[in-house]
Parts: C-alpha cells; sequence; structure tokens
C-alpha cells in the first residue's frame, strides 16, 4: 500500500520468459549432432528412401530446387500471404482493440463475437474461405489475418488496459490532447504487450498459411509439401518443411529484433539475469 | 518560460484557490463512500500550505479534485475567482509515486509538459537543463527512471511540474518513499524552489515536523469522512533553519498539531 522502498520500480510487464538460445557455437554443434543422429539411424535401420530419406539426399535435392528457383517462387508466395494476412489482421486486431479497450460501450456490443472468435478452429474454417473466395492468393491471406488476429487483439487490449491511470492523471492535468495521450502514453506503455502478440502471430500466420495452401492452391511451401508427398518425394517433403521451419524462424527473428530496438529502456533486466 | 492561456489572478488579495463546503462522495456500491465532509478553507497566493491527515482521510482526493482531476459533489471551488470545472494547466501535479515514463529518460521526462505545448525542442531541452541542476540531477539527464533511486525519482518528477511555470503546485507525499535525511534536504530544496519561483503550494505530507518546517498554514483532516479540524498558521520566521526544529515555538505548534491529529485519528 504505501511506497516505501528507495528504489523506483516500473512495474510494466517485462517480455514473458523465453527459451534462451546458447552461443553461436552450441547452436552449430546442437545441429551437427543432429545430423550425426541422423545418418546413424539411416545407417543402423536402413529405411526405405520414401520413408526416410538420407541428409544427403535431402541435400541435393534442395540444391535442385534452389538453384532452378522452383522452391524460390514457393517462398515468395508464402511470404506474400504471411505478410499481407499479417498487415491485415494486426491492423484489423489493433484498430479494434483500441476501441474495446476504450469505450465500455463497443466492448458490451463486441466482447461476444470476440470470445466466440477464439473458440473456432481457425484450420476447420479454411476450406470454407476457399470455397468462398477460391484457391488463389485471397483465401490464404485471410486465414492468415484471422489467424494472426486473436493474440494481437488479446494483447492490444491487455496492453491498453495496463498503461497507469496515474499516467493518465499526469497527462490530463497536463492538458494532452486525445492524440498527444495516445502517441506519447499509450503507444510506447502498450508497446511491451502488443509485441509479445505479434511475436506470437508471426509464428501463428506460417501456419495459417502452410493451412491454407494445403486446402486448396497451385503454389506455395504447403503446396510444395502436398505435391511432393503425393509423388513419394519425401527428400522435397523435408526440404520444403525445413524452409517452413526457416521462414518461421525469420519471423519469429524480426519481430524480436524489433522488440529489441523499441523497447530498448526495458531490456537490461534481461542482461542482468543472464548476467547472474 | 511558456506562456499559459489560463485565467490570470487579476487580484492577489482575492484567494487563488477557494474551497467551500466541499464533500466528495465515490460511488462504491449501492451506499456511497464520502471521502471529504463539507471541507471550508482558502488558499493566497503564494502561500505554502501543507495537509496533514490519518490514512485515508482524503487527503489525495482533496488534491486531486483541485487540480481538476476528479469532480467534487458537492459545495464550491473556484480557482482565481472562477470556478473550476477541469485541469487547468498551469497547476503542477506531483503524485504520491513518482509516476515517471519508464521509457523516457530523466531529461525527456523533464520536458514532456513543454513537448505537449509544443515548445521547440531545443528551448524545451535548454529549460530541461536548467530544471536539472536546480533540482541537482547534474549528469543523470540520460539516465531511464529504473536506474533512478527513490529520491532522485521524486526530484525529477517535482523538475517536471515545475518546467511549465505552473502558479500552483500540489505535491500528495512527494517524499513518502525517503529516508529521513533525504527527506530533510529535500523539503530544504523545495523550500529555495519555492522561495525562488514565487509559487501557491499545497503540499500532502505525514510529518508534522516537515508541514511546520516548511508551511505557512497547515491544515488537519479528521479521518473518513475528512473533515477540516484545524487551519493552523505557522507564524515562525523565515527562512528557516535547521535549528528551528528545536526551539520552543516549534514544539508548541507540534505538539498543538499532533493532539489535534490523535483526536482526529480517533474511533469514535
Ligand atoms: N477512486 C476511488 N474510488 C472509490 N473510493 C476511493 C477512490 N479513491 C479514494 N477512495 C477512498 O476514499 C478515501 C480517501 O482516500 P484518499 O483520498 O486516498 O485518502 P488519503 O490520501 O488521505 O490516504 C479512502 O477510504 C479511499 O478508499
Ligand atoms: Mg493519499
Amino acid at each position: 500500500m504505501d511506497m516505501t522502498g528507495s528504489k523506483h520500480k516500473n512495474n510494466y510487464p517485462s517480455h514473458p520468459s523465453r527459451i534462451r538460445i546458447g552461443g553461436f557455437w552450441w547452436i552449430v554443434f546442437s545441429l551437427a549432432a543432429g545430423l550425426v543422429l541422423w545418418e546413424l539411424i539411416i545407417w543402423l535401420a536402413n529405411p526405405p528412401v520414401f520413408l526416410l530419406p538420407p541428409p544427403g539426399l535431402v541435400g541435393r535435392r534442395f540444391w535442385e530446387v534452389a538453384s532452378n528457383g522452383i522452391l524460390l517462387r514457393h517462398i515468395f508466395y508464402t511470404l506474400i500471404e504471411i505478410l499481407a494476412g499479417m498487415a491485415l489482421g494486426v491492423s484489423a486486431a489493433s484498430a479494434i482493440g483500441y476501441l474495446l479497450a476504450k469505450s465500455p460501450t463497443v466492448e458490451r456490443l463486441l466482447s461476444p463475437y470476440v470470445v466466440a472468435s477464439q473458440a473456432i478452429p481457425i484450420v476447420a474454417i479454411a476450406p470454407l474461405l476457399v470455397i468462398w473466395f477460391g484457391p488463389g492468393l485471397i483465401s490464404k491471406i485471410l486465414i492468415c489475418a484471422l489467424i494472426v488476429f486473436f493474440p494481437v487483439l488479446i494483447n492490444t487490449i491487455v496492453g491498453l488496459r495496463g498503461v497507469p491511470e496515474d499516467l493518465h492523471d499526469l497527462m490530463r492535468s497536463l492538458l494532452a490532447t486525445p492524440q498527444q495521450t495516445f502517441w506519447l502514453l499509450e503507444v510506447p506503455a502498450a508497446l511491451p504487450v502488443f509485441l509479445g502478440g505479434l511475436r506470437v502471430g508471426a509464428t501463428l500466420a506460417v501456419i495459417g498459411a502452410v493451412v491454407g495452401e494445403f486446402v486448396g492452391a497451385d503454389r506455395g511451401l504447403g503446396f510444395l509439401v502436398n505435391l511432393a508427398r503425393g509423388q513419394y518425394d519425401t527428400a522435397l517433403v523435408f526440404v520444403a518443411i525445413l524452409t517452413l521451419v526457416i521462414l518461421a524462424l525469420s519471423m519469429y527473428g524480426i519481430v524480436a529484433l524489433l522488440e529489441r530496438r523499441l523497447l530498448a529502456w526495458q531490456q537490461r533486466k534481461e542482461q542482468d539475469i543472464l548476467q547472474q | 518560460m511558456a506562456v499559459s492561456p489560463h485565467i490570470v489572478n487579476p487580484n492577489p488579495s482575492i484567494p487563488i484557490l477557494q474551497v467551500s463546503e466541499l464533500s466528495a462522495v465515490f460511488s462504491n456500491g449501492q451506499q456511497g463512500l464520502q471521502a471529504l465532509d463539507r471541507v471550508t478553507f482558502s488558499v493566497y497566493t503564494e502561500e505554502f500550505i501543507c495537509v496533514l491527515g490519518p490514512s485515508g482521510s482524503g487527503k489525495s482526493t482533496l488534491l486531486r479534485i483541485l487540480a481538476g482531476l476528479l469532480p467534487l459533489t458537492t459545495g464550491e471551488l473556484f480557482y482565481c475567482g472562477q470556478p473550476l470545472t477541469g485541469p487547468q494547466g498551469d497547476i503542477g501535479v506531483v503524485f504520491q509515486k513518482s509516476n515517471l515514463m519508464p521509457w523516457r529518460t530523466v531529461l525527456e521526462n523533464i520536458t514532456l509538459p513543454l513537448e505537449l505545448r509544443r515548445v521547440p525542442r531545443a528551448e524545451a531541452l535548454r529549460q530541461a537543463q536548467e530544471m536539472v541542476e536546480l533540482v541537482g540531477l547534474t549528469g543523470f539527464e540520460t539516465t531511464l527512471p529504473r536506474d533512478l533511486s527513490g529520491g532522485m525519482a521524486q526530484r525529477v518528477a517535482i523538475a517536471r511540474a515545475l518546467i511549465h511555470d505552473p502558479r500552483v503546485l500540489l505535491l500528495d507525499e512527494p517524499f513518502g518513499s525517503l529516508d529521513a535525511l533525504t527527506r530533510e534536504r529535500m523539503g530544504s530544496e523545495l523550500l529555495r524552489i519555492w522561495q525562488h519561483r514565487r509559487k501557491t503550494v499545497i503540499m500532502v505530507t505525514h510529518s508534522i515536523s516537515e508541514a511546520l518546517f516548511l508551511a505557512d498554514r497547515v491544515l488537519v483532516l479528521s479521518r473518513r469522512p475528512g473533515q477540516l479540524r484545524l487551519d493552523l498558521p505557522v507564524d515562525l520566521p523565515r527562512p528557516r533553519q535547521e535549528q528551528m526544529r528545536y526551539t520552543p515555538a516549534f514544539g508548541e505548534l507540534a505538539r498543538q498539531l499532533r493532539s489535534t491529529i490523535e483526536d482526529a485519528t480517533e474511533i469514535l
């Protein structure tokens, strides 16, 4: 209740604790160990190639599709779906989240839909979207947008609700305009939680794109997985999956980088923990 | 200093703040919670007022009403002779918690009021630097709030409340989180700023000796619902010195305040 204790501590939510990635050489070592294990399994069990292709074959297949431009075309297509879907989902979610957080009337009006939308398994309505919007880009973009929408919406609301009332009072006592309050208080104060939602959304968007392409598409990495499976080209399935992993990691990495840039003011806490 | 587009007090003989029969009721559940009960007092230009009272006596509520942040329930409140209906812009507030923006450095926190008035950045920084020196934080301009001690954070909050040169300064237990020595030093600094900048100050505190050391008048509120129990003029000479705390006159006033507060705290 009283504010004793000599250190002024801010009570802003920090990054949710994440799994910690070791140094560069540890990553190399751990991946190399994985490859050795993979080779070992091939050597001991000698499974048919369509069940588990050896790493060398996957590497060669990767080189083939990478050098003739096929892989790049599929990556490009999937990336467009993800980025456009995220742009749509994030802008809708943050705008609606802002209205929900600021207006009790809007909240009462929309909350049943918000809660219901959380219960809809996006994966299950993907076929519906493909029926409605065709097997082209639009249906994939919508699936990505929908899957990104919810975590970003919730984090926008939680972030805005967490803005300290005292700081709102301060802005009011200084006669700040609503725009000033938005840009100078609400945006920076809600940003840590908002970016947390974006980080989750970025990886979900990859899933959304793949699911959309599974249901119906003629391009994209999800389509490539399906195509290769149909041809028993398991090495190519591996290539597509690995590419998707790299894509998802890069999305995650970009948001993490964004967090590091924008949230430098709360970074040191993490470093403190790492040094202990 | 920034020009405030606000009411000017035309006549220093009329109170800068006039509170009459002011009550505040919070709507908690069915029966409201009364925080203040018919409080009446006036504050004149450049006076230093301290408010004492037990926890929950409505001191913060009173300050928030004076700041225009909270509507009063009944009664009247005049600022420079005109009804006060909302925040004024030339009333600076230092809240109970230092309330800094954690993503802004010391200097950026202090420039906030000027930024909101669209003062050019270079000019704002120049004035902020002046305030940094006034509150003794030179060398900490680019420090983030998380790396400040409680006392330093409070000084930043005071600098921020002073930078746009408000005429009235409202302080809610600004030194509540400090140790006794820092607290006395901050009190002396506040006195220096007050004398230097000719402000009207209303400050909530828990400390009788702090109130007597700083104030021209001390108001005492009773336990909830807060009623004004005492409006005590402190006619100790200025400038006030540390030794003053040990004089008989000081002791007599302290005794008077203590007994009023004890009565005001008693549960009947
Ligand atoms: N926003 C609020 N809503 C409801 N009750 C409040 C609110 N703010 C303060 N109160 C109540 O009003 C009373 C006076 O509070 P406050 O002004 O903070 O007292 P003090 O600052 O003297 O400790 C307390 O009982 C408190 O619980
Ligand atoms: Mg209080």
